[in-house]
């Protein structure tokens, strides 16, 4: 269960997430949509600490960190029960591709380096990136990145998993590959908080959508209740825009 | 104008060859000790640890500030007057210390320097997983802004080894201190002085020519 509590963040004077309440069941996958600029990316942000939230707590299970009082600790504990898909896969440049898999499970989790390793070539398998193994990201084209960017989220076996516009960044050619990864990584039951303007994607894996607009939660429901069916005028007025 | 003594300057390249060792033995430990001290400042400069910071500011500044021979003879010649213990330095640990402190204050600046211009991805992927402060220097900006440093820390490197030949200012008898003997005694300043330049510049060229092959290794992550 991830719970999370008036969630609030500013930059200067401006109000980015204003006071945002949201529960995820455990295996629940959510998807947030909503315009440009109205604090998606920076909810995902703040839930890692990556921003930091100026108030509001967040429970990841037994574990509450809340804003004011958050220390070093708290943040770490609560960055390794999350792991990041970023939008411009943000992997690490100086490791290979197997690396960049093992870094997390090695340096964070503790594991011995040949368990890893074969935690990651199953992995490899997992996203069909067995033969790049020994390549740098450099090497990889834009949709490989990203998977192996899931690959990476993916191998910390995270109480939930952050996904901000994973294919925003990519050439239109590989938004397939990436989205079809993440459809694999949902039938898992992952828990899963995902910023996207993939609707049709949002419709078939999610379980609730989560409309925001200006730092609020306007609207959430089932894909149905949300897309065939919105209440509030910001929601039908924000579809009939991107449909 | 005479011509040169051939034969004496081939005579000198044997005894002048002898001292290299030492030469390379103490650019070698000063840069060492310096990347791990320059190192440290450096990632110091870009946390910032309260008070430590005033302290690592100052280092740098006086370091930077004064020069190299300046400092050698206050360690070799000064420190001793105050602090009895290091009567018992000699002239090659002076000029290693000193060697050290000195470059450690530029070469901290060129990796500090490094080290903020790793892109900023590289930062929020190791603390989104999870890692600490020391965790994300050591295993991803470090090993990235090493690439980044690379070629001004070789060019301090032949700096240093050039700066060696003021150890013979402590009377350390290392290549120039020993050049400077042999000319004393022949009074052929130009052809030893000639053979121990041409000496220097050989050893730069060779580093020169392994800084190639190191940039070739640091960028093979970056090659397409």
């Amino acid at each position: 269960m991830i719970r999370l509590s008036s969630l609030t963040k500013r930059f200067g004077e401006q109000t980015v997430l204003d006071g945002i309440d949201l529960s995820i069941e455990e295996g629940e996958r959510v998807v947030v949509i909503g315009p440009s600029g109205t604090g998606k990316s920076t909810l995902l942000r703040c839930i890692n600490f990556l921003d930091r939230p100026d108030h509001g707590s967040i429970k990841i299970g037994d574990l509450t960190v809340t804003a004011e009082r958050a220390n070093r600790r708290g943040i770490l504990a609560l960055r390794r029960r999350t792991a990041f898909v970023f939008q411009n896969y943000s992997l690490f440049a100086n490791r290979t591709v197997r690396e960049n898999i093992t870094e997390g499970l090695i340096v964070v989790r503790g594991w011995p380096a040949s368990k890893a390793r074969e935690r990651a070539d199953e992995i490899l398998r997992d996203i069909g990136l067995s033969d790049r193994a020994e390549a740098y990201p450099s090497a990889l084209s834009g949709g490989q990145q990203q998977r192996v960017g899931i690959g990476r989220a993916m191998a910390l076996d995270a109480d939930l998993m952050l996904f901000d516009e994973p294919t925003s960044a990519l050439d239109p050619e590989w938004v397939g590959e990436v989205l079809d990864l993440m459809r694999r990584v949902a039938e898992t039951r992952q828990t899963m908080l995902i910023v996207t303007h993939e609707m049709q994607f949002a419709r078939e894996i999610a379980d609730r959508i989560v409309f925001m607009d200006a730092g609020h939660i306007v609207e959430m429901g089932s894909p149905a209740a949300i897309f065939d069916d919105p209440k509030d005028r910001r929601t039908k007025n924000f579809l009939r825009r991107v449909s | 104008m005479r011509a040169l003594d051939y034969e004496y300057m081939l005579g000198l390249v044997p005894i002048l060859l002898g001292y290299v060792p030492l030469t390379l033995m103490m650019a070698g430990i000063a840069m060492a000790c310096a990347l791990v001290l320059s190192s440290l400042l450096a990632i110091e400069r870009v946390i910032k640890v309260p008070v430590l910071d005033r302290f690592v500011v100052l280092f740098i500044s006086f370091f930077r500030g004064t020069p190299l021979l300046v400092q050698l003879f206050l360690f070799y010649y000064g420190l001793p007057q105050v602090f009895a213990f290091l009567t018992q330095i000699d002239g090659v640990t002076a000029a290693i210390m000193g060697l050290t402190l000195h470059f450690s204050a530029y070469m901290s600046e060129s990796i500090r320097a490094a080290i903020v211009g790793i892109d900023r991805s590289q930062w929020e992927a190791s603390e989104a997983i999870g890692m600490t402060r020391l965790q994300m220097m050591r295993r991803i900006i470090l090993p990235q802004a090493t690439r980044v440093a690379a070629p001004t820390l070789v060019n301090y490197l032949i700096d240093m080894i050039k700066s060696t030949s003021l150890a013979f200012t402590l009377g350390v008898t290392e290549m120039m201190g020993a050049t400077q003997k042999e000319a004393a005694g022949s009074f052929l300043y130009f052809e030893a002085f000639l053979v121990v330049a041409v000496l220097y510049w050989i050893i730069v060229e060779v580093l020169s020519f392994f800084q190639k092959r190191l940039e070739t290794y640091l960028n093979r992550a970056y090659a397409r």
